[in-house]
């Protein structure tokens, strides 16, 4: 990812801020400039998500993808927040304990990196709701 | 114009390995390692944990525990020896996150393991003289040890954030001074592009830590005219749990005072957070109208003295965050190969 690429949307991947429609009171995230179902109409303002949600579903990652190597086996789920949005996101915990339903918290992470030289990306993972950390 | 403590926050990784687990891989004997240096065990990194993620979530805590506007915050200062970025504020980031940005200034301190007093006391100068509201100063570190060396026995992960201000009616802690000891002690040093620090080895102690600790204590009592017996809790810089229990008996100070602030055996030596974490844990459960004394030391080498005097304040937003026995809690343990994983010391061709 290019590092500008990353940076356009750094204050929402740092903290939960989406979208909301005032029109239709639907909240989005990733923000989307223009709400889907209302068009014109819509009117789209910025909305910081509160951060817990719970596990929709999610699978396990034996072969990891380069740079995440390490960190296999990883749990890589759909997180559904409180107001409803739905997103990827890994959840920081050993895979066992994932299950769907699971309430979760975020918490910041790293995200990646760019090799040794390149920029390292920060942002939000999950935990389960029960880990401290 | 008084300044003081507003709020803290603490953090500290759930991964956790025993000193006998590192003695095993390198053929010494964790009893008398355990005995000698009192640590039992240290934290360890998440894999995708570093000193800006561990600062973030110490920042965040202490901006939830005293609800804190986080704009008011005009300045962050990030103390550690292992910032991610050689060149590239660690600040910025936490900044960033806590929504602090963009009407601040801040920087990364270093200076060893007080570069996070350093910047509390920069703080205190800011929010002293009226330039800023809040200011807040961080000690985290992922401290690296090179495999097989004494360090590797301690060196930990952690954070501490405080957020520093001049309103009294906002303070859980007035501090009531604080007193600097600074020399050009070369004890421990890490060179420019190395992964791991060198020391030397006993010349750490009597020229590095005593020496310095015992000079800013000293000093900052004379220049308060206090004494021991008028504080009823004592931290310092805690590499181990024997140096900060033989410094406390050499200045006077009993056990019982310093023992709520020494969580290094449970924990291992946080770097930047070591002395801040002591100072935390020490809030954590003292009540108003308590005097803590604390002192900080960096290799290289300097002590921060500092006095503070709990406000009746901290009753009330004590609770609001995890303290720091909460986050020793638990801890997931690990051998040496997940540690050696964790730590990036296993490199993929």
């Amino acid at each position: 990812m290019s590092v500008a690429r990353f940076w356009r949307k750094q204050i929402n991947r740092y903290n939960i801020v989406g979208t909301h429609c005032k029109t239709c009171d639907t909240h989005y995230y990733p923000p989307r400039n223009v709400c889907p179902k209302c068009r014109r109409d819509g009117d789209i303002e910025a909305y910081k998500f509160a951060g817990p949600g719970k596990v929709v579903t999610y699978t396990i990652i034996h072969t990891a993808a380069e740079g995440f190597e390490m960190q296999a086996p990883y749990a890589l789920a759909i997180i559904e927040l409180d107001e409803g949005p739905r997103f990827t996101s890994q959840v920081v915990c050993d895979p066992k304990e994932v299950s769907i339903g699971m309430r979760v918290r975020p918490v910041f992470r790293k995200l990646g990196e760019s090799g040794d030289k390149g920029m390292i990306y920060y942002g939000t993972k999950y935990v389960p709701d029960n880990d401290r950390n | 114009m008084s300044v003081g403590i507003v709020s803290y926050g603490a953090y500290i990784p759930k991964f956790r390995i025993k000193v006998e687990d590192i003695a095993r891989v390198w053929g010494d004997d964790a009893d008398i390692l355990s005995a000698g240096l009192m640590v039992y065990e240290k934290s360890v990194p998440d894999l995708d944990e570093d000193t800006a993620t561990i600062a973030v979530e110490a920042a965040r805590s202490a901006v939830s525990r005293h609800n804190i506007d986080a704009k008011r915050i005009g300045a962050v200062y990030t103390g550690s020896e292992s910032h991610p970025y050689a060149v590239k504020p660690t600040s910025t980031i936490v900044a960033e996150a806590i929504e602090a940005t963009p009407a601040l200034t801040a920087a990364d301190f270093e200076f060893a393991c007080k570069a996070g007093t350093a910047a509390m006391q920069a703080c205190m100068g800011l929010v002293g003289s009226g330039m800023v509201d809040l200011g807040m100063a961080i000690g985290a570190d992922v401290s690296q040890g090179a495999p097989g060396d004494a360090l590797e026995y301690t060196a930990a992960a952690g954070g501490v954030s405080y957020i520093i201000g001049n309103k009294e009616s906002e303070m859980i802690a007035v501090i009531e001074d604080t007193y600097s000891f600074t020399t050009d002690t070369p004890d421990f040093w890490r060179r420019e592009g190395m992964p791991y620090p060198e020391h030397g080895g006993r010349f750490t102690g009597e020229p590095g830590y005593f020496k310095h600790v015992t000079g800013a204590a000293n000093g900052l009592m004379e220049k308060m005219g206090t004494k021991p017996s008028d504080y009823d809790y004592a931290v310092f810089h805690q590499p181990n749990g024997k140096f900060p229990s033989r410094v406390a008996k050499m200045l006077g100070f009993t056990k019982e005072q310093i023992k709520p602030g020494l969580v290094v055996p449970w924990l291992g030596n946080t770097y930047s957070g070591s002395c801040m974490m002591g100072i935390a844990a020490t809030l954590d459960q003292a009540k108003p109208g308590d005097r803590i004394f604390a002192t900080a030391f960096g290799s290289g080498a300097g002590g921060d003295a500092f006095s503070f005097r709990v406000t009746d304040k901290i009753d009330e937003v004590r609770d609001a965050a995890p303290k720091v026995l909460d986050l020793l809690k638990d801890p997931v343990y690990m051998d040496y190969a997940m540690y050696a994983k964790h730590k990036g010391k296993i490199r993929l061709a």
